[in-house]
């Protein structure tokens, strides 16, 4: 039998009936678990999500309670801000989407009780400038949520008061990146700024101390918060709690979107029980297992996976990539990353290189052109994968290619510099033959 | 050189000012959003007049308009077609779709941006991921999102607009 989904986030998602309405998400429930939290004290639900090792949605998977943590409102004289970082764009994902045009209000439930947790009196929601419903949608939400005094003046008669507003992007995929997000909100080119010393929680937003959450791990606040933070944390594996949404797209027979326990589902278990195999009968060539920027995983590939067993003793166990189980620690463990949740398929028919070069223009498109290596390489490493798959590939170019990647990572003010080399390096160690082949070819 | 807008348009200018008690810098993009939406293009003129609402300098405003892809300097044609290009539209035949759009339009070029067609009608732009992967190939018609578009669904697209 299958694996079952374990619907938290996306329980109401696609049923038949539900909208977008607040009486819609008042009757199924609404709005009760903001009722409870305006209650408690601020600190016990920032404990109760440190407790739950809820960790974060959008791609580094840091833990959210640590995050919150850095932040003491009793020691800081600024004003604290909330973004929701909805600006999602990287190629693969598209599990926030689903969320902001289905079910609005269960991310600004989540988002108020975060805001009320952290003392926030301001927040916004940055979404990409191509969601040009959703931010509508939002916006209406928003209101509905004024109307009924989840927001604004003394909220609920707890004397707590929020403003939350929608912020439109514009295009740019750095804006993902949360201090380019900041830099943007600012009213600025979003160039992501240098750590240290700008650590949002630190120097964030107007320079004060500010926190940056994405749209899955707020809803995740408020299903912790609701079912408390035990229970949440017996959801998944232990340092891979609550329930992650898997986005597939590429060669399978049903691409879409499913949300799983932690952990609990194989690749391989994803891709042919779930998602109906590779279509047209071909065969799994290669996964990109956690959105564009995460290391492509060749099919007949073998890795080494360290697991505790019962004894507590760590063993080495060889496995296929069909039986990585869909967390963030087995996908780190076999070199990879689960990211944000992306997962594209390709078949045995696809050119690697054609698909790199795909990847590369993205990246030579999005690079934001602060830091010289990446700007230079993204552009580079574009350029000769265009001549490769024009025929035109020298002998050296797939070196030339690898060193221009190596020569990114590591040396740029922000992370958009692995994000555009791992891919590289990525397709290169798994499919060399077939960049080496280019040069023989023209 | 500041341009006459009507109170309609300022009153919703200065409604998305009170967004930003901190800082009304920070009000750039909606604003340059909310003329783009209403001029059709962002012109030096809507510079000026957003630079000097927000007490800026208009190269604050200009250098926005040139870093992000969705706004632009000149008019585009009455309808917008982007075309995701990106990895998962394109395993599922985006270039054929994006191809197919440029030809039954009459619009033609290469670069990655928008190519309107010579009779102004229609304006056809590749763009990068959409966010929709699990549907793709996906087209925007404004601000409309279309799935697993065709070369059969793009030519209704096409019919729909007039």
């Amino acid at each position: 039998m299958p694996v079952q989904e374990r619907r938290i986030i996306l329980k109401h998602i696609d049923q038949p009936g539900y909208t977008i309405d607040i009486d819609c998400y008042l009757k199924h429930g609404g709005y009760e678990t903001l009722k409870k939290a305006l209650k408690l004290p601020p600190a016990q639900i920032k404990d109760e999500v440190k407790k739950s090792q809820l960790r974060g949605r959008g791609g580094a998977g840091f833990s959210c309670g640590m995050k919150w943590g850095f932040i003491d409102p009793s020691k800081t004289q600024k004003p604290i801000y909330l973004i929701c970082n909805a600006d999602e764009s990287d190629p693969g994902t598209f599990k926030d989407r689903q969320i902001i045009h289905k079910d609005p209000h269960q991310l600004l439930e989540g988002m108020i009780i975060s805001c009320f947790a952290n003392s926030v009196k301001l927040a916004y929601i940055y979404i990409r400038g191509e969601f040009p419903i959703g931010a509508r949608i939002l916006e209406k939400a928003l209101a509905e949520a004024r109307a009924k005094n989840f927001l604004g003046k003394n909220i609920l008669g707890s004397g707590y008061d929020l403003e939350i507003y929608v912020h439109r992007g514009a295009g740019a995929y750095i804006c993902g990146e949360e201090t380019g997000l900041i830099e943007s909100l600012e009213g600025k080119r979003p160039y992501p700024r240098i750590k240290p010393p700008y650590f949002p929680a630190v120097l964030g937003l107007y320079m004060a101390p500010t926190i940056v959450n994405n749209v899955e791990t707020l809803c995740n606040v408020l299903h912790v918060v609701e079912m408390g933070s035990e229970a949440f944390a017996k959801i998944g594996r232990p340092n891979n709690t609550g329930t992650r949404i898997l986005c597939v797209s590429g060669d399978v027979n049903k691409p879409g979107y499913h949300e799983f326990e932690c952990g609990v589902i194989t690749m391989g278990e994803l891709i042919n029980d779930i998602c109906g195999g590779i279509r047209n009968g071909n065969k799994l060539k290669a996964v990109i297992p956690g959105g564009s920027s995460a290391k492509v995983l060749r099919a007949e590939s073998k890795f080494k996976m360290k697991q505790k067993g019962p004894d507590g003793n760590m063993t080495e166990k060889e496995i296929g990539l069909l039986d990585i189980p869909l967390d963030f620690d087995s996908l780190a463990a076999v070199g990879s990353m689960a990211g944000s949740g992306g997962i594209i398929v390709m078949d045995h028919t696809r050119d690697m290189v054609e698909s790199m070069a795909n990847l590369s223009e993205f990246y030579a498109h999005e690079s934001c052109g602060q830091c010289t290596p990446c700007r230079e390489g993204s552009l580079w490493m574009k350029k000769i994968l265009t001549r490769m798959t024009h025929g035109k590939a020298r002998k050296e170019d797939t070196a030339l290619l690898k060193n221009v990647a190596d020569n990114i990572a590591g040396r740029t003010i922000c992370a958009f510099g692995e994000a555009c080399a791992w891919p590289v390096q990525g397709f290169i160690a798994n499919f060399k033959e077939e960049f080496e082949a280019k040069a023989t070819k023209r | 050189m500041s341009a006459q807008v009507d109170p309609e348009f300022e009153k919703q200018v200065d409604e998305v000012i009170s967004h930003y008690p901190a800082s009304k810098r920070s009000a750039s993009l909606p604003l340059l959003h909310l003329w783009q939406e209403k001029y059709g293009y962002v012109s030096e003129e809507g510079i000026h007049w957003i630079a000097e609402k927000l007490g800026l300098q208009p190269v604050n405003i200009l250098e926005l308009v040139t870093f992000y892809p969705m706004f632009r300097q000149k008019p585009i044609g009455r309808h917008h077609i982007r075309v995701c290009r990106t990895l998962s539209c394109s395993l599922n035949g985006a270039y054929d779709v994006f191809e197919h759009f440029k030809k039954i339009t009459g619009a033609t070029g290469d670069e990655h941006g928008p190519i309107t067609s010579p009779d102004g009608k229609f304006t056809v732009e590749f763009v990068e991921c959409l966010a929709s992967c699990g549907t793709a190939p996906v087209v925007m018609l404004g601000d409309e999102l279309h799935e697993k578009v065709t070369i059969k669904s793009a030519e209704q697209i096409i019919q729909s607009c007039h």
